[in-house]
């Protein structure tokens, strides 16, 4: 059999969109889109559109992360489709009107590629978030960027947990990537981060690019953190958090998490360890957003993907 | 070297949350109040009034609701009449002070040690208004002695106390203890710690004080503040157009001279410090001054020279 039936071919991606402010206090994504609205010439290319976007102009204002409810997990299918009534909160009419001008969301019109800046306050470097083990695309174009970025470390976290994955503003598009780029704190600009960003998306969109003028990527195999399961804070029967992430685990995202491992500080000098039975690889370690979302870190495992080559398909 | 003789202290005040997204203080005031229900009035050789300053930005984890209370200790604010419409923080901070205070009379705590968490690399800095306040510098130089995992520092604003505005400025020696780097609204185990720790030293030092030990003078290094510099601005909209400079971030207290890069622009220039007296830069990229339109201080380097202490015997 010809070497020809293992390339996938697959559609061309003509409209690209880059999201900043889903979270109005993460910064680098939200000085990044408003100096593209300005000025564009960074992000053009000959053979795609690219639309820089403020998800979330309110609270891009109030350098809040949102103004009733969290932008990055409103993309429901019930919200998307709920009436416009008064009383609706704001994220939930902003999701909509996304989902109206780059989406709607799971159709043929939908956009081709959106990526989603965000900022972290958890020690996770350079990481691309994606949802399907099976886009092929989006694991070729992540391989592509991986290595471009090299040395500089470029992590894959893969949410694709029935339970844990959430409906994040860039699912409208066909093709979701999620760039998170931390330690920086809410409302602070770092530009070493701000870089880090902007070199990333400059590597994507070369590779849409080259992707589109009809070069074909070989096989490849791309490493991911694959979501497990979420930790939360030890808490007492108020809903207070008792415990602080231990110092051996702060700052250690990616690095192996052991049975019997230090965990957590209690306020008072006492250690809780980690009693699971395998190694794990946690993240989104002390995330200021997801106090709230009983969150102190999430587990995830280790594990190689595998992409079929890919080239633009002929018409 | 001669002594002064100074009266003892009667009671320290321990604030968090003066800043309700500043977790550290938040979470140390909340641990020694379980302290409290646990052991007593004996979970401390000296009396210790713990105060949670901001207790609705706390619950929200917000700077502030209306205004920032750190700004609202000044004699205007704190006399002002009050109805329900005004600003919360100004109403908190009129009860604070029948609380603590009254300021500047004879009936105000002793001490209070208010609890700050910043995004500025600074380690423990100490900041009080003035630089002969011989308790507090005792204080300071004490802690430097005892903590030696991060840097120890003491800034000194030099404002004279009838204009200062903060929180501690209510008691009779007050003082900010300010450690960093954390983002708000991130508790971090090993600046909470610090903080703990800087605390401890505190009450260890009052309890000797007021138990007689002599504490030896000498001279000790202190940041007196200078000025402020803001991001560069597109003048129309005010936006930032730079960063603070990578080789400027997490540098607090470091000796900036001319020619040194202060930010890199978006469009890649570097913006470089022109002045001709090499000053110390501080409070380096700290979340809560972009609106106050500030990138970082400047300070100038001093040496005081501190009498030898002890406690005035009746």
């Amino acid at each position: 059999m010809s070497s020809r039936a293992n390339i996938s071919c697959l559609q061309e991606a003509k409209r690209v969109a880059i999201f900043g402010g889903t979270h109005g206090n993460e910064m680098s994504g939200i000085m990044l889109v408003n100096m593209w609205i300005e000025n564009a010439a960074e992000i053009e290319r000959n053979r795609l559109v690219t639309k820089p976007f403020i998800s979330n102009p309110r609270a891009v204002e109030k350098c809040t992360r949102y103004i009733n409810t969290d932008l990055n997990r409103a993309f429901t299918s019930e919200n998307l489709s709920a009436p416009d009534v008064e009383g609706l909160p704001y994220e939930v009419r902003r999701a909509k009107e996304i989902n109206q001008m780059f989406g709607p969301k799971g159709s043929s019109d939908a956009y081709d590629v959106i990526f989603d800046l965000h900022n972290t306050t958890s020690n996770m470097g350079s990481t691309l978030i994606l949802e399907s083990s099976t886009d092929l695309f989006n694991l070729q174009m992540v391989h592509y960027i991986k290595k471009a970025m090299a040395p500089h470390t470029c992590s894959v976290l893969l949410n694709e947990h029935p339970q844990l994955k959430y409906s994040t503003t860039r699912s409208v598009a066909k093709h979701p990537i999620g760039l998170e780029v931390g330690p920086q704190p809410q409302g602070v600009l770092r530009s070493n981060v701000f870089e880090s960003m902007r070199t990333i998306l400059k590597h994507a969109l070369d590779f849409i690019e080259l992707f589109n003028s009809g070069v074909e990527f070989p096989p490849c195999t791309v490493e991911v953190f694959r979501v497990q399961e979420r930790m939360d804070y030890p808490r007492d029967t108020n809903g207070n958090i008792t415990a602080m992430v231990h110092p051996h685990l702060q700052d250690c995202d990616w690095e192996p998490l052991n049975q019997g491992d230090p965990m957590f500080l209690t306020f008072d000098g006492r250690t809780i360890l980690y009693e699971g039975a395998s190694t794990v690889y946690p993240t989104f370690i002390n995330e200021a957003a997801y106090y709230e979302k009983q969150q102190a870190f999430m587990t995830t495992c280790r594990e190689i993907l595998a992409a079929n080559a890919i080239r633009k398909a002929f018409k | 070297m001669a002594s002064a003789f100074l009266p003892a202290l009667g009671r320290l005040a321990v604030c968090g949350g003066t800043h309700g997204n500043e977790l550290s203080g938040v979470y140390l005031v909340q641990e020694m109040e379980r302290q409290r229900k646990e052991k007593g009035d004996d979970a401390w050789p000296i009396p210790v009034t713990t105060v949670l300053s901001n207790p609705r930005a706390v619950k929200e984890c917000r700077r502030y609701i209306d205004t920032d209370m750190n700004r609202c200790f000044n004699r205007a604010t704190l006399s002002s009449p009050t109805t329900d419409s005004s600003q919360y923080e100004v109403h908190r901070a009129q009860e604070l002070n029948n609380q603590l205070g009254l300021k500047g009379s004879a009936d105000a705590i002793d001490m209070i040690c208010d609890l700050h968490n910043t995004t500025s690399n600074m380690g423990l800095t100490l900041i009080h208004y003035t630089t002969s306040d011989w308790v507090n510098l005792h204080i300071c130089k004490y802690l430097q002695t005892k903590i030696t995992k991060v840097p120890v520092r003491v800034l000194v604003l030099d404002v004279p106390i009838s204009d200062a505005y903060s929180l501690e400025s209510v008691s009779k020696h007050g003082f900010s203890i300010e450690v960093g780097p954390q983002p708000h609204g991130v508790v971090r185990a090993d600046i909470y710690f610090i903080m703990k720790e800087a605390v401890d030293m505190t009450i260890d030092w009052i309890h000797k004080f007021n138990s007689g030990t002599v504490f030896e003078g000498g001279d000790m290094e202190a940041f007196k503040f200078i000025k402020s510099i803001d991001y560069p601005r597109n003048p129309e909209t005010l936006t930032l157009t730079a960063a603070i400079h990578p080789q400027l971030q997490d540098r607090d207290f470091c000796l900036l001279k001319r020619g040194d890069p202060l930010f890199l622009s978006f469009s890649g220039e570097t913006v470089k410090y022109e002045e001709e007296e090499p000053l110390h830069p501080f409070f380096i990229n700290e979340c809560a001054y972009y609106e106050k339109g500030i990138a970082f201080h400047l300070a100038k380097k001093l040496t005081l020279t501190i009498p030898t202490v002890q406690v005035q015997k009746h």
